[in-house]
């Protein structure tokens, strides 16, 4: 045998990580990601000649395989422009799960805030993840594992949610946003009672101590609360703390009910207005009041200065 | 011949699913000696190797250390300490080879090669050479480990797929992945020449060259399997195998 040096080996882990699509309509055309699951690779779809994004196992593994391939179903009921539609799912020649997708070039959202964007316009791209994950709730889905690096900022501004593999199906039938813990026959790939996943600073106690069965949509409202504050600079405004403090609530019951609550707590703080999560005294009540209407004011307050004026100095 | 004995060995423990670490803390007497073989399989060159780069010994010393690391597996029941929970079983291993390189006063107790249990007859020659071409790379103790430990599996997943090809008559498929995959890029042949060097169509080429890489695949990750204690160990361990690990 002849020696594996170091060049050698280097090429064999390439060959054998490269998914074998022999027998498919892709092409490889590079490496597109990693995750935790398996990576994603730049395919072209021969038939269709477009470009597509296919994420594969890692390695053959029944569990992860179910999961892979119920993070596909999940993403096939979530048609919304902020969570990437999945376009087939199946096995390669060489025994491993995949699924394609749409491929986004953008950069991730850690990757993102690196570079410095005022805070209006972090909380825009906030509360696009709100708008997406309050969707998913709808359709009954809870993500548990929300995280800066599961949020892509595509080239044209569009923002997706990334990464469903965590995610919990709470009931096939629910259409509302609140997330009670409703009940449905099990699938392939549900994660078991006492398993405990999800990410450490965005995961709430509930998913920590891994209880599965009491996780539901306030889990996400929580890694939302952990997102927001992730994205607050130092000396960010009391109001947006507070905001993020509530949805961190240790105890459920004492977070926003809702995704929707929390994104409009933080319209309200874009708008101006006052927000749920912080209660003001009367001062800071009109000091809110007069930067929100600072053009009302101030035009009011030349009328007034220039009104007095007139009286002064005519005597009337 | 390193070929020849690690042959040996590869047919004494037929590719299975079965973990050889149990078999060797559970096992009777035979499947434990036979389940050693598997584990002294992936493992003789990493521990050869990080004997003679990490502790400096010399060719000898290092390879009696070696055989003696495998023959105190065995005797000494040294894996009925290991703690899956604790440590991954390469960790584990790591720190057995630390203590018996550091035992030097029981150097004049040591087994000699073929003296002892289990005393495996590995091409410790061939191996030398391997590891005075490395020689002289600073690297921290678990990083050498590791990378002996990843050359060590590919190159016993080799010789259990050129065995696998002989049994099967698809010696050619081999020769492509030796001759594709195994050359320096610089001298790398296209798949047309391939084709032509084999008097086969370029299709034929991709295909043959595809299957070698998939039963490379499943032999590496069944090498691995039999050398890990639980599911979470093999995947984390294949993930480091294949390089997927991230920093």
């Amino acid at each position: 045998m002849t020696r594996l040096d170091d060049s050698t080996l280097a090429r064999l882990r390439e060959a054998l990580r490269e998914p074998d699509l022999s027998g498919t309509r892709y092409r490889l055309l590079g490496l597109a990601g990693t995750g935790g699951m398996g990576t994603v690779y730049a395919v072209l779809d021969e038939e269709l000649g477009r470009r597509v994004a296919l994420k594969v196992l890692d390695f053959e593994d029944p569990d992860i395989e179910a999961r892979l391939r119920r993070e596909a179903v999940v993403l096939a009921r979530l048609e919304h422009p902020g969570i990437v539609p999945v376009h087939d799912v199946g096995r390669l020649a060489d025994g491993r799960t995949f699924y394609t997708m749409k491929l986004v070039q953008g950069e991730r959202l850690d990757q993102y805030v690196a570079r410095e964007h005022p805070l209006p316009e972090r909380l825009r791209v906030f509360l696009r993840v709100a708008e997406a994950v309050a969707f998913a709730h709808a359709r009954g889905v809870v993500h548990r594992d929300l995280k800066p690096q599961n949020v892509m900022i595509g080239a044209f501004g569009e923002v997706l949610v990334l990464d469903w593999g965590l995610a919990k199906v709470l009931d096939d039938s629910r259409t509302g946003e609140n997330g009670g813990p409703a009940r449905r026959p099990r699938l392939p790939g549900d994660t078991g009672e006492g398993a405990v996943l999800g990410t450490p600073g965005f995961m709430p106690p509930e998913q920590q101590a891994g209880g599965s069965a009491a996780v539901d949509a306030r889990a996400d409202v929580f890694s939302l609360g952990a997102l927001l504050q992730w994205l607050l600079q130092e000396g960010a405004p009391a109001a947006l703390r507070a905001i993020s403090r509530k949805a961190m609530a240790q105890l459920p019951g004492d977070r926003y009910p809702s995704v929707g609550d929390l994104a409009a707590d933080v319209e309200r703080f874009l708008d101006g207005a006052a927000v749920s999560a912080y209660p003001e005294g009367p001062l800071r009540r009109v000091a809110r009041a007069v930067a929100r209407h600072r053009v009302a004011v101030g035009l009011v307050a030349a009328y007034l200065v220039g009104r007095g004026a007139i009286l002064f100095f005519t005597g009337r | 011949m390193a070929q020849a004995a690690d042959e040996r060995v590869a047919r004494r423990f037929p590719p299975t699913r079965h973990s050889a670490l149990a078999a060797i803390r559970e096992g009777g007497e035979e499947e434990r000696r036979r389940a050693l073989d598997a584990l002294a399989e992936a493992y003789w060159r990493p521990v050869y190797g990080y004997l003679r780069l990490h502790w400096r010994k010399p060719h000898e010393e290092a390879k009696d250390l070696a055989q003696e690391f495998f023959a105190h597996l065995l005797e000494k029941d040294l894996l009925s300490r290991f703690d899956p929970a604790k440590a991954r079983l390469r960790t584990f291993l790591r720190t057995c080879i630390d203590r018996l390189a550091a035992g030097e006063g029981r150097a004049a107790r040591r087994l000699k090669r073929g003296g002892g249990a289990a005393a495996i007859s590995f091409d410790f020659e061939s191996a030398r050479a391997e590891v005075e071409q490395a020689a002289g790379v600073a690297e921290a103790p678990d990083v050498l480990f590791e990378r002996e430990w990843a050359r060590g599996l590919f190159a016993a997943a080799l010789l259990r797929l050129r065995d696998r090809c002989a049994a099967e008559g698809k010696s050619q498929h081999l020769a492509l992945l030796e001759q594709y995959d195994l050359a320096a890029v610089a001298e790398r042949p296209s798949y047309a020449d391939l084709a032509r060097r084999f008097g086969i169509a370029t299709s034929d080429v991709t295909n043959r060259l595809a299957w070698s890489r998939r039963r490379l695949r499943e032999v590496l990750l069944d090498l691995l399997r039999e050398c890990t204690a639980s599911e979470s160990e093999l995947r984390e361990e294949a993930r480091n195998l294949l390089g997927l690990a991230g920093p």
